[in-house]
C-alpha cells in the first residue's frame, strides 16, 4: 500500500461524496431541458439535502431502531461501493477487500435494508414498495452480476483493479460480447436507480412507484442520507458502465501524472453519460409493473449471452 | 481402543464415544422423569448442550489428524462395528457438535410446556437422534453404518409425530417415513454393488474394489438417489416440508441443520472416498440436479404462507447449491483438475456449516416466535419486534446470512461456489464449456431470488403492523431460548468474518478426497481471503465490515456535529391517508404474487375468485407442487394396483395357502434338483 495509492482511494472517497449530488443535478437540469421545461439549477441537489439535514427528523410512532438504523446502513454501502469500483486510479488499497461479485453483494445488502425499513412501519405503500424493490433486485442482481463475469472472462479475474487494467491499459480489442452486455448493463442500471422505463424518479402519491414509496415515511436528516445515497448508486452505476466499457482514462498505479489528468476525464466521461441517461429517460415512456420482469428478464439473457458470445469466440 | 482404563491414552474417537454414550444416559435418564417438565428441561438439554460443546472441541482438535480406527464388540457376531475417523468425519461433527449446542439450550426453554408426547420420551428420541447421527459420521462398515443409518430415521420419525393426536401430523410423519426407507434401499443397493462380490462389507474392502466404470456408476447414481432422498433434492423432495412443520421447532432445527449435512455426509463419503473412479458425467449429473433443485426450492420458498414450510423449501434451495458444488467438484476431478475441484468442494463444505448454523437459528426463531403468540401463518403474525426483540435480532442476522448477503457467512460459500463456477471455462469438453455460463447465470438468480424470500419471511413476522390483536401480549424468549439463539447467530457471523480460519479446518478434508486443498494460497494472504491468486479474485470480510461501520459512524457523527439529532413521533403518513389499518400490509400471499405470476409454470395453482356481487367476498389460492400430479401419485397408483393384483392370491382359506406352499415346495425342488 502506497501514499499515492492512500492518496487516491481518499480522493476517489471524497470526489464520490462531493460528486454525486452534482451528477444527480446534471441529470435533472438536462431531462427538464430536453423536456421543454425551466431547468433547476446545478446545485438544487445540494440545496435540498441541506435542507432536510436542518429539518426534524419525523418518525412514525412505532419505527423500529431499525428503520432508524437503514439509512446510515443504505449510505454506508453506497458510500463503500463508491470506494472499490475504479474511478480515478486503480491503485486502490480498498479494492482487493471486496471484487465484482462482493460489490454486487454490497447492493444487495442495501436493498435489503431498505426493503426491510419500508416494511417496518407497516403502511401500504411501504410494503407495495419493498415488494417491487425485491422484485426488481432478484432479477437485475443476477444481470449485473452475468455482466460484471462477462468482462472477468476477458480479464481472467472477478477483481475490479484487475479489470479495468486489463480493459484499460493492457490490450486494445473490441469485444463483441461487450456490445450485448452493454446493452444489458443499460437496461440494468435504469432499473436499479429508479429511472424512467422502470420507475419514475420524480412521482409521489403513484401506484406505480417503487423507490419513492419505500422512502415515504421518511424525513430529515434520514431522507436526506438516502437521497445522498441515491445520487451515490447513481454515480456508482455509471462508474461501473464506465470502468467496463469506456476504461480509458483512469490511471494505473505509481502514475501520479495519470492520476492528475483522470478527474477532468473522468468528468467528461461522466457528464456525456448524464445527458444520455437523461435522453433515454425523455424518450421512453414508463411501463406497467407486471412488464418490469419482461424488461429485466430480457437485461439478463442478453448477459447470459454475452457471456456465451466470449465462449464461442474464445476469449478466456 | 487403546486401552479403556486409562483416560489419558484415549484418541478422538474415545471420547467421541463418550459423548455419544452420555448423550444416551441422558435419554434414559430423560425416561425416569417422564413428565417432570422443570427437570426435563432445565437440568439435562442444558448437560447434552455441554456434552455438545465438547464434541465441537473434539472435532476441532482432530481436524487435521491422523485418521482413527477402532472395533466395537457389538452387535451380531461376526459382524462387530469398525469404526474410523477421519478429516472427513471430523469436520462433520463439528458441524453437529456447534449447531446441536445451540440447540439442546433453546430445547430447554422450548419444551417447558411438552407438546404431546411427555417431554421425558422426547428427551429419550432427541438423544437418540444426536447419537444416532454421530454414529453415522463414524461408522466405517456398511453394517454398522445402515444400523446407525436407520437409528437416525426412526428417532426421527418419532420426533416428527411428536405431536401425533393431529392427523396432519401422522400422514407427514408416514411420508417422511416412506421416503426415508425407500432412499435406505438405495443406499443399500449401493453398498450391495460397492462391496463387488467379495461379501467384505468394510469400508476399507470397498476402497480397495476397482470397479469397472458401469459398475461404479450404478453405484454412484444409487447413492445419489438414496442419500438425496435424505438430503430433500428433487424429485424426493416432498417430505421435507411435510416433517418440518410437523415436528417441534428444535428438532426441525437439526432435521434441516444437520440431519440434511449428515445425507450429504453420505454422498461425499461414498462419491469421493468409496468409490475409486470419477467420471464426468456424475458431475454433470449432480450439478444439474442439484440447480433445478436450488431453483425449484427457492420458488416454492417464496409463495409459502406458513413460517416453518418456507423455511423448509429453503432447506431444499441450500441443498441443490450445496449440490451443485459437490458436483462441480466431481467434474474438475474427473478431469484431474485438482485446485479447482478443491476450490468447489470448500465451497460446498463452506455452505454446508453456514447453512447448518443458520438454518437451525430460523427454525429456533419460529418456535420462539409459535410460543410467543401460537400462530404459524405468517398472514397473522406482524410487528414482532416491538414485542419479541431478543427473537428479532437474532433472527435478522440470520436472514441475512441466509440471503448471502455479505459480511456473513451464506456469502462466503456462495462467493467461492461463483468463483468456482468460472474457472470452468478451463474444462476440455466444450459442450461443458458452454453449458456452465448457464449454470452460473441460474445460480446467480437463485441466490438473489433467496434473498427475496428472507425479506418476506423476516418482513411479514416481525415488521410491520400487528395483524392480530393478541400479537400485541407476545411475550420475548425466555433466558435459554436466548442462549440458543445468540449462539447460533454469533456462529454465523463469525463463519462470516473469519473465512480464511474455517478454510483451514476444510482444507484436511479436501486433502483426502481431493488430494488438493486451498490452505497454502489462504493462509499467506492473512485478512484477505484469496483461493487462487490475488489478482483472481479476493474478499475480506473483516475489512469490508469495518469499512460499512466507518461509514455508518462517520455518517452519524457529522451528521449529529454538523446539524441536529431532533426526532418527533408521530402517526405514520402512508401519503396522509388517515383510515390506515394492519390489514392494508402486503399480506404473505401478496409479497409472494410476483413471483407466483413469473414461474407460474412451476406450479399448480387454484384460484378462487369473487364475482363482482358476492356479499362476502372471500379470494382464495392454492400453490401446489406439481410433482405430486406427475410423480407421485401416478407412482402410488401403479404400487396399488399392483398389490390388487396380488391380492387376488390372498382368498383367507388356509387350504389355499397350503396349496401354494406345496407348488412353491415342488418348483423350488425341480430348480434345486436340475
Amino acid at each position: 500500500m502506497s501514499w499515492l495509492g492512500l492518496l487516491s482511494q481518499l480522493m476517489a472517497i471524497v470526489m464520490a461524496l462531493l460528486l454525486a449530488p452534482l451528477m444527480t443535478g446534471w441529470v435533472n437540469q438536462w431531462r427538464a431541458r430536453l423536456q421543454n421545461k425551466s431547468a433547476p439549477s446545478l446545485l438544487q441537489p445540494y440545496l435540498v439535502l441541506h435542507k432536510l439535514f436542518n429539518k426534524e427528523s419525523v418518525l412514525a410512532e412505532h419505527a423500529s431502531p431499525l428503520f432508524r438504523a437503514a439509512p446510515y446502513i443504505v449510505f454506508g454501502c453506497m458510500l463503500l461501493a463508491c470506494a472499490i469500483i475504479p474511478t480515478l486510479s486503480t491503485d486502490l488499497p480498498l479494492s482487493p477487500a471486496a471484487d465484482a461479485i462482493a460489490l454486487v453483494g454490497l447492493f444487495a445488502l442495501a436493498r435489503v435494508f431498505i426493503s426491510l425499513a419500508a416494511m417496518d412501519v407497516g403502511t401500504a405503500f411501504g410494503t407495495m414498495g419493498a415488494r417491487r424493490e425485491m422484485l426488481v433486485g432478484f432479477l437485475a442482481e443476477p444481470a449485473l452480476l452475468m455482466v460484471l463475469f462477462c468482462a472477468s472472462m476477458v480479464s481472467r479475474s472477478t477483481s475490479l483493479t484487475t479489470i479495468v487494467e486489463t480493459l484499460a491499459h493492457r490490450e486494445f480489442t473490441i469485444y463483441p460480447s461487450f456490445l450485448v452486455t452493454g446493452v444489458a448493463f443499460t437496461m440494468v442500471s435504469l432499473a436499479e436507480n429508479a429511472r424512467v422505463p422502470v420507475d419514475n424518479p420524480e412521482t409521489h402519491l403513484e401506484l406505480t412507484m417503487i423507490h419513492e414509496s419505500m422512502i415515504l415515511e421518511y424525513s430529515g436528516r434520514h431522507l436526506a442520507l438516502l437521497e445522498w445515497a441515491a445520487s451515490l448508486k447513481l454515480l456508482a452505476y455509471s462508474c461501473i458502465g464506465l470502468a467496463l466499457f469506456f476504461p480509458w482514462g483512469i490511471a494505473e498505479a505509481n502514475a501520479p501524472l495519470a492520476l492528475l489528468l483522470a478527474l477532468p476525464v473522468l468528468l467528461a466521461k461522466l457528464a456525456v453519460g448524464g445527458f444520455l441517461l437523461a435522453l433515454i429517460e425523455t424518450l421512453s415512456a414508463k411501463m406497467r409493473v407486471f412488464r418490469v420482469p419482461e424488461f429485466l428478464g430480457s437485461a439478463f439473457l442478453l448477459a447470459v449471452i454475452g457471456l456465451l458470445v466470449n465462449i464461442l469466440l474464445g476469449v478466456s | 481402543m487403546n486401552s479403556l482404563i486409562h483416560p489419558a491414552a484415549w484418541v478422538h474417537l474415545d471420547w467421541v464415544l463418550v459423548v455419544v454414550l452420555a448423550w444416551l444416559v441422558i435419554g434414559v435418564v430423560g425416561v425416569f422423569a417422564l413428565r417432570r417438565f422443570r427437570f426435563v428441561a432445565t437440568v439435562l438439554f442444558p448437560v447434552s448442550a455441554l456434552f455438545s460443546l465438547l464434541l465441537m472441541a473434539l472435532a476441532l482438535s482432530a481436524a487435521g489428524s491422523a485418521a482413527e480406527v477402532a472395533v466395537l464388540p457389538i452387535g451380531l457376531p461376526q459382524l462387530p462395528f469398525h469404526l474410523r475417523l477421519d478429516s472427513l468425519s471430523s469436520f462433520f461433527l463439528l458441524v453437529i457438535g456447534g449447531v446441536s449446542a445451540g440447540v439442546s439450550a433453546f430445547a430447554a426453554g422450548y419444551f417447558r410446556q411438552g407438546e404431546g408426547t411427555p417431554p421425558g420420551l422426547i428427551c429419550l428420541e432427541y438423544h437418540i437422534f444426536l447419537a444416532s447421527m454421530t454414529m453415522v459420521l463414524v461408522a466405517d462398515d456398511a453394517y454398522a453404518f445402515m444400523v446407525v443409518w436407520e437409528t437416525m430415521a426412526l428417532s426421527s420419525f418419532f420426533l416428527v409425530i411428536s405431536n401425533h393426536r393431529i392427523p396432519e401430523i401422522r400422514n407427514a410423519g408416514f411420508i417422511y417415513m416412506l421416503v426415508a426407507h425407500v432412499g435406505a434401499l438405495g443406499i443399500l443397493l449401493c453398498f450391495g454393488v460397492l462391496q463387488a462380490n467379495t461379501g467384505d462389507y468394510t469400508f476399507a474392502n470397498m476402497r480397495a474394489q476397482h470397479l469397472s466404470p458401469l459398475w461404479a456408476s450404478i453405484a454412484f447414481v444409487l447413492a445419489v438417489f438414496g442419500f438425496g432422498a435424505k438430503a430433500g433434492i428433487l424429485p424426493v423432495h416432498v417430505w421435507l416440508p411435510e416433517a418440518h412443520p410437523a415436528a417441534s421447532s428444535p428438532v426441525s432445527a437439526l432435521m434441516s441443520g444437520v440431519m440434511l449435512k449428515i445425507a450429504l455426509y453420505g454422498l461425499l463419503r461414498v462419491s469421493f472416498d468409496l468409490l475409486q473412479t470419477r467420471i464426468w458425467w456424475w458431475g454433470a449429473l449432480l450439478l444439474a440436479i442439484g440447480l433445478a433443485t436450488a431453483l425449484f426450492g427457492v420458488v416454492f420458498s417464496t409463495v409459502q404462507v406458513e413460517m416453518k414450510r418456507l423455511l423448509a423449501y429453503s432447506s431444499i434451495e441450500n441443498i441443490g447449491l450445496m449440490c451443485s458444488g459437490i458436483g462441480l467438484s466431481l467434474l474438475f476431478s474427473a478431469y484431474g483438475m485438482k485446485t479447482l475441484s478443491a476450490l468447489a468442494l470448500t465451497a460446498a463444505l463452506y455452505h454446508v456449516i453456514s447453512h447448518a448454523f443458520f438454518k437451525s437459528l430460523l427454525f429456533c426463531s419460529t418456535g420462539a416466535v409459535m410460543h410467543a403468540t401460537g400462530e404459524r401463518s405468517l398472514g397473522k403474525l406482524g410487528g414482532l419486534m416491538r414485542y419479541v426483540p431478543w427473537v428479532a435480532w437474532p433472527t435478522l442476522i440470520g436472514v441475512l446470512a441466509c440471503a448471502g448477503l455479505p459480511p456473513l457467512s451464506g456469502f462466503v460459500g456462495e462467493w467461492l461456489l461463483l468463483q468456482s463456477f468460472l474457472f470452468t471455462t478451463g474444462l476440455p469438453s466444450s459442450f461443458l464449456n458452454m453449458l456452465v455460463p448457464v449454470l452460473a447465470a441460474l445460480f446467480a438468480l437463485v441466490a438473489a431470488l433467496s434473498g427475496y424470500t428472507m425479506v418476506k419471511y423476516f418482513g411479514v413476522i416481525f415488521l410491520g403492523q400487528p395483524r392480530e390483536e393478541k400479537l400485541s401480549q407476545a411475550h420475548d424468549a425466555g433466558m435459554w431460548e436466548r442462549i440458543g439463539m445468540v449462539w447460533l447467530a454469533a456462529a454465523c457471523v463469525l463463519l462470516g468474518l473469519i473465512p480464511n480460519q474455517v478454510i483451514g479446518l476444510i482444507d484436511p478434508v479436501t486433502q483426502l478426497l481431493v488430494s488438493a486443498g486451498l490452505a497454502h494460497s489462504v493462509s499467506a494472504n492473512g485478512w484477505l481471503l484469496v483461493p487462487v491468486s490475488i489478482e483472481r479474485a479476493s474478499y475480506a470480510p473483516a475489512i469490508f465490515l469495518l469499512g460499512v461501520l466507518a461509514c455508518f459512524a462517520v455518517a452519524y457523527m457529522l451528521v449529529r456535529q454538523f446539524y441536529h439529532g431532533r426526532t418527533r413521533r408521530v402517526p405514520p403518513w402512508d401519503c396522509g391517508y388517515p383510515w390506515q389499518t394492519a390489514r392494508m400490509q402486503d399480506s404473505a400471499e401478496g409479497f409472494g404474487q410476483p413471483i407466483r405470476q413469473i414461474f407460474e409454470f412451476l406450479f399448480r395453482m387454484k384460484r378462487e375468485l369473487p364475482s363482482a356481487l358476492d356479499a362476502q367476498p372471500r379470494y382464495r389460492v392454492t400453490v401446489e407442487d406439481p410433482l405430486w400430479y406427475w410423480l407421485y401419485l401416478p407412482v402410488a397408483r401403479l404400487v396399488e394396483r399392483i398389490s390388487k393384483l396380488i391380492g387376488l392370491l390372498q382368498q383367507g382359506r388356509i387350504a389355499v395357502y397350503l396349496m401354494y406352499s406345496f407348488v412353491t415346495l415342488i418348483v423350488v425342488l425341480m430348480v434345486v434338483k436340475r
